[in-house]
């Protein structure tokens, strides 16, 4: 494997982002659920204060399956359609496509989150103690750990429809496990380790933190390195499963 | 001529099965080079070999002194696979542009080659179109579109032809013709017979193995009929008698 190529990544980003623009509906779902699943939630719970206890959880976890979907379709699509096999047969690098699809994504990502955020602060009354920086950043990563989980999954999938069935296979266990539901700290045995090493809890975990005011405490620094070393993990392992030759 | 493309007891094994048996070639420059055979024989699997995308089981193939799957052969070998793929939400001069870029052509070539590749192909005028909303036979020339994009030394045709117009057809031989006559080696795979006689030279399979190799005129003459359908009905033919 040999080092990245700019110029090989970004024209496969934009390659990526041109696809999305030609599809609308896509972009606008991708965008909009978040935000709408958000005001949901505002009217159930008939609470700002309950909803603000949420709220930046959702932030995070949202973003992680929409581009989870997304990432696993689209890699998916590219195996199935024969244009992998293409490009392997070209001048691109592994991680020229890889970083491409993360720059692409990790766009699209600062976009939903920027909304869901902007409506959740101003319209849904939701309140964040300290800066903002810490919150966005978080929320953006964890669309991009989605998108590494995404790729990596998708290599396990032979049909698209087997692609979107990871969603409740890879991600339903990890909302239910990572604190959502059940506080981490009452999880014991094997739930409590399973809830540890999935990568999910720590977004959870940073954004209670941050919610809590921890803002840029070393612990959310912890959490949020953990989030970055499974984004790097899954697109490592990614790479390992784009193969430049068949057997 | 040194052989643009060679293989020496080549074998490539899929899933516990030997697709390709033993098989050596040479694939010459400035000509076409027809791989003939039933679906399923191998066409494609010795196809995806040259281009480098397929694991060799033994023996040895190479192109212009690499092994073949070489990283160095990556922007020299132009291959069309039977399906086009290309992606279908992206209009024709956003796909050819991708592909232009990761071959490395540079920006000042890149727009010219892309406008003479559509004018060869007969697209001018579909450049905005979303590719999705093509028909088949402009599908299968979008395909070849990438293939010649970097003017590659060897081109690697799957099944180019298949389902297409006779008239598109004629024209699509004619451009393998002139390419070969502006030096390329092109492989062109296919499962019909009558256009075997277009080729200079033939290569004729079977169950992952060659029946016969020779120039048409060669082949006709070495099993005494008159077109090549009958020669490769003969060639079978005799290989099963030596068989049994």
């Amino acid at each position: 494997m040999t080092a990245v190529s700019w110029a090989l990544t970004w024209a496969t980003a934009r390659r990526v982002l041109a696809q999305l623009r030609h599809d609308p509906r896509t972009i606008a779902m991708m965008i909009a659920v978040p935000s709408v699943l958000m005001i949901l939630l505002r009217y159930e719970l008939n609470s700002a204060a309950r909803l603000n206890r949420l709220a930046p959880e959702l932030i995070g976890v949202f973003p992680f399956v929409v581009m989870f979907i997304v990432a696993a379709v689209t890699t998916q699509r590219e195996r199935a359609r024969g244009t992998l096999e293409r490009l392997m047969a070209m001048p691109l690098g592994k991680l020229d496509l890889l970083a491409g699809y993360a720059i692409a994504f990790g766009i699209f990502a600062c976009a939903e989150v920027a909304v869901v955020l902007l409506i959740s602060l101003t319209w849904l009354g939701v309140r964040v103690p300290g800066s903002l920086a810490p919150l966005v950043l978080t929320a953006v990563l964890d669309a991009l750990l989605g998108m590494s989980l995404g790729l990596f999954a998708s290599a396990f999938a032979r049909t698209e429809f087997q692609a979107v069935q990871f969603m409740p296979a890879f991600v339903l266990p990890q909302a239910l496990l990572c604190g959502l539901v059940v506080a981490r700290a009452q999880m014991t045995g094997v739930l409590r380790w399973l809830s540890d090493v999935l990568p999910l809890s720590y977004a959870v975990d940073a954004m209670q933190r941050i919610t809590a005011g921890a803002s840029w405490s070393g612990a959310v620094i912890g959490d949020i390195g953990i989030i970055l070393a499974f984004t790097l993990a899954g697109l490592i392992g990614g790479a390992l499963t784009l193969r430049r030759q068949a057997r | 001529m040194r052989p643009v493309a060679s293989a020496t007891d080549l074998v490539v094994r899929r899933r516990g099965k030997v697709v390709l048996d033993h098989l050596t070639f040479a694939v010459e420059p400035g000509q076409v080079t027809g791989l003939l055979g039933p679906s399923g024989c191998g066409k494609t699997t010795l196809m995806r070999t040259l281009a480098g995308v397929q694991v060799i089981s033994g023996g040895r193939a190479e192109l212009a002194g690499f092994p073949a799957g070489d990283r160095r052969l990556r922007h020299r070998i132009g291959y069309a696979t039977q399906e086009p793929a290309v992606y279908a939400d992206l209009t024709l001069a956003e796909n050819l542009r991708y592909f232009g870029t990761v071959l490395g052509l540079p920006r000042a070539a890149r727009g010219a080659a892309i406008a003479g590749t559509i004018a060869e192909l007969g697209l001018g005028g579909m450049e905005n179109r979303l590719v999705g909303t093509f028909s088949g036979g402009e599908l299968a020339r979008v395909g070849l579109a990438v293939a010649l994009l970097g003017e590659p030394d060897l081109l690697i045709l799957d099944e180019p032809t298949v389902g297409l117009d006779p008239v598109l057809r004629g024209e699509l031989w004619t451009l393998f013709r002139r390419l070969a006559a502006a030096g390329a080696a092109v492989l062109v795979s296919s499962h019909v017979m009558d256009e075997a006689a277009r080729c200079d030279f033939l290569l004729f399979m079977r169950e992952g193995r060659f029946l016969a190799a020779g120039t048409p005129s060669q082949l006709l003459a070495r099993t005494g009929t008159a077109d090549l359908e009958s020669a490769f009905l003969e060639l079978a033919a005799q290989r099963h008698e030596v068989r049994s």
